[in-house]
C-alpha cells in the first residue's frame, strides 16, 4: 500500500485555494476548516479501510461535499457568509458551481493565486513565508516556529497579521492575470529565502529542515505550471533549488555534522536532481534577462559538475559572481566571489579581496566571513591568525552545528 | 484461534496534515502487522461520532450514549490465541500516541 508519505500537505494548499475560492479570503480560516475536517474523516476511513486507489480524488470529492452542506446550512443561518454570491444562493446552481472551482484546471490557477496572495505586498518577507508556509502548507504555528527557528508567539502574531491583510484585500485574489508578472518577484523572493531558510539553517533538526526545501521546490514547480509566471526566472530559480538540493545528502555527515562543500563526498550527490537542474537551466536561458537565479544557479551547476573542488572551474564561478555582483551585489556575495578568487588566484589575494570588501561591518556577525579568513590563511601558512579567525568565527555561530563545525575547525589548528 | 474485537474508543485529532500523516503511517502499519501475523479477521469499520440512541419506541435520543472522550471511534476484528495475546497485540496499537484507548471483547462462543 504505497502511497505519497505527505499527501495530506500537499493536498492541503490546493483544497485551501479551492474553497478560498469559494467563502473568500476573509474566510481563510473557515476553507482551513474544512481541509482539516475532510483530513480527519479521510484519516479515519483509511486509517482501517486502507488508502484508496486515488487519494486525491477522495480528498477532493470528500472537501467538496462538506463545502456543498456548508453553503446550505449557511443559506438558511448566514453567520459566516453574509456575502454569498448569488450563484452559491440557488440550489439550483450551488453544486455545480462548487463542481466548477474543483475543476483541475481552475484549482491550478486558484493554487498559483493562493500563493500569489500569501505574498501580499504590505507583509514583511518574514510575514509572507510564515503566512505561505500556513495557508498553503498547512503547517501550524508550532511547526513553523521549530523550522524557522523561531517562537511560536511570534510566529502566532505574523500569521494573524498576515491573515487579516488577506481579510482586507478581497480583490487580491482575483487578481487580473496581467497582475501576476508584477507580483513574481516577490514570490520568487518568499521561495528562495524559504529553500535557504531549509538549506542554510543546518540544525540538528536536519530531517525537519530538509522538509522546507522540498516546499520552496513544491511552491516553485506550482510556477512553472503556469504560462504566464513560467518566466526565465522562475525556471531558473527552480533549477537553483534543484542544484542545491542535489547537494542536501552530503552536506551533513552520518554523526549529524556540517560538511563544507570542499570536503563533501561527491558521490553523494543526487545526479537525478543535477539532470533536472540542467534540463531547467536550459528552459531558463530563454530571453536577454539573467536574474540573479540565473548566475546563482550557473553557478550551483559549474559545482555540480565537478568531480572535486580542485577541479572545479574558478575561473568560470568567479566570472559568474562579477556578473552577479553587478546585478544583485551583497556583501555575502562578495564574500563569495573572494573564495573563488582564492582557488583561481591563491589565498593571499582571496584575503586581499576578503579585506577589500564594502560594508564589510554587515559581515561582522556572520560566521562564515571569519570562517573565510581562517581557512584562506591556513592555506597561506599562518595557523595563528587562521586560529584567532575561527575562534571569533566560533563566538557567532548561530546553531549548535555550525558552533561544532566551527570549533572542529579550531581543533584541527590546536594540534 | 479465537475472535475478539477491538473497540477502538476516543482520542484526539491530528492538529496539522503532516502529524495526519504521521497517524495514518503508524495505523497502516500496525494493521499490516497484525495482518502479515495471520492476526486480522476483518479490518472493520471507523464509525460516526454522531448518531441515536434508542431505549424503546417512544425514547428516541441524538447522539452517542458514552462520554465523548470514550466514544467508539471504529472497530477491527481478530484472531488470538486467547484474550492475553489478543490484549498483547493490541497494546502497540497507534491509538496510544493520541490519548485513545482499546477496548478488547471475546467474540462469545458457543
Amino acid at each position: 500500500m504505497q502511497h505519497d508519505e505527505h499527501l495530506f500537505r500537499h493536498e492541503f494548499g490546493r483544497l485551501v485555494s479551492a474553497l478560498t475560492r469559494i467563502f473568500g479570503l476573509q474566510n481563510v480560516a473557515l476553507a482551513e476548516d474544512v481541509v482539516q475536517d475532510t483530513f480527519c474523516r479521510a484519516l479515519e476511513v483509511w486509517k482501517l479501510r486502507g488508502v484508496p486507489e486515488n487519494p486525491s480524488a477522495w480528498l477532493m470529492t470528500s472537501a467538496k461535499n462538506r463545502a456543498i452542506d456548508l453553503l446550505r446550512r449557511e443559506r438558511a443561518e448566514r453567520n459566516l457568509l453574509p456575502q454569498l454570491g448569488g450563484a452559491l444562493e440557488s440550489e439550483w446552481t450551488l453544486v455545480s458551481t462548487v463542481n466548477d472551482v474543483f475543476d483541475v484546471e481552475t484549482i491550478a490557477d486558484d493554487e498559483l493565486r493562493m500563493i500569489f496572495s500569501c505574498c501580499h505586498p504590505e507583509l514583511s518577507e518574514s510575514t509572507q513565508i510564515a503566512l505561505t508556509l500556513n495557508v498553503f502548507c498547512g503547517f501550524t504555528a508550532n511547526e513553523i516556529a521549530a523550522v524557522l527557528l523561531s517562537k511560536r508567539a511570534a510566529i502566532e502574531k505574523r500569521i494573524e497579521r498576515g491573515k487579516k491583510a488577506l481579510a482586507a484585500s478581497e480583490r487580491l485574489f482575483d487578481l487580473a492575470d496581467e497582475e501576476l508578472p508584477e507580483r513574481l518577484r516577490a514570490v520568487q523572493r518568499v521561495i528562495y529565502l524559504l529553500f535557504n531558510e531549509g538549506y542554510h539553517g543546518a540544525s540538528p533538526k536536519a530531517a525537519i529542515r530538509a522538509e522546507l526545501c522540498r516546499e520552496a521546490m513544491r511552491l516553485g514547480s506550482v510556477l512553472l505550471d503556469r504560462e504566464l509566471v513560467a518566466t526565465p526566472s522562475s525556471y531558473a530559480l527552480c533549477a537553483l533549488m534543484a542544484f542545491h538540493a542535489a547537494r542536501l545528502r552530503a552536506r551533513i555527515n552520518g554523526s549529524g555534522e556540517l560538511v563544507s562543500l570542499f570536503d563533501q563526498d561527491r558521490s553523494l550527490w543526487d545526479t537525478e536532481l543535477i539532470a533536472r537542474g540542467v534540463r531547467l537551466l536550459e528552459h531558463a536561458a530563454t530571453g536577454s534577462d539573467a536574474s540573479e537565479y540565473h548566475l546563482e544557479a550557473a553557478i550551483a551547476a559549474v559545482h555540480c559538475a565537478a568531480p572535486s573542488a580542485e577541479a572545479t572551474d574558478w575561473r568560470q564561478i568567479v566570472w559568474l559572481y562579477d556578473m552577479l555582483m553587478r546585478v544583485a551585489p551583497s556583501p555575502v556575495v562578495a564574500l563569495n566571489r573572494a573564495i573563488a578568487i582564492s582557488y583561481r588566484d591563491g589565498p593571499e589575494e582571496g584575503i586581499a579581496e576578503i579585506r577589500a570588501i564594502a560594508e564589510s561591518e554587515r559581515l561582522a556577525s556572520y560566521p562564515f566571513y571569519s570562517a573565510a579568513l581562517g581557512e584562506l590563511e591556513m592555506r597561506t601558512g599562518n595557523v595563528a591568525e587562521a586560529r584567532r579567525q575561527f575562534e571569533a568565527a566560533v563566538t557567532l555561530a548561530r546553531n549548535a552545528t555550525e558552533r561544532r563545525f566551527l570549533q572542529s575547525k579550531v581543533a584541527v589548528l590546536s594540534r | 484461534m479465537s475472535e475478539f474485537i477491538y473497540l477502538y474508543r476516543g482520542g484526539s485529532r491530528p492538529e496539522s496534515p503532516s502529524e495526519g500523516e504521521k497517524v495514518m503511517q503508524s495505523w497502516v502499519a500496525w494493521l499490516q502487522d497484525l495482518g502479515a501475523n495471520g492476526h486480522l479477521k476483518d479490518r472493520g469499520q471507523p464509525l460516526e461520532g454522531e448518531g441515536k440512541v434508542v431505549r424503546n419506541k417512544r425514547t428516541i435520543t441524538d447522539g452517542p450514549y458514552a462520554e465523548s472522550k470514550d466514544i467508539v471511534a471504529g472497530y477491527t476484528v481478530v484472531e488470538a490465541k486467547d484474550i492475553a495475546q489478543a490484549a498483547d497485540l493490541a497494546s502497540g496499537c497507534p491509538i496510544f500516541d493520541r490519548g485513545g484507548f482499546v477496548e478488547v471483547r471475546p467474540v462469545m462462543q458457543m
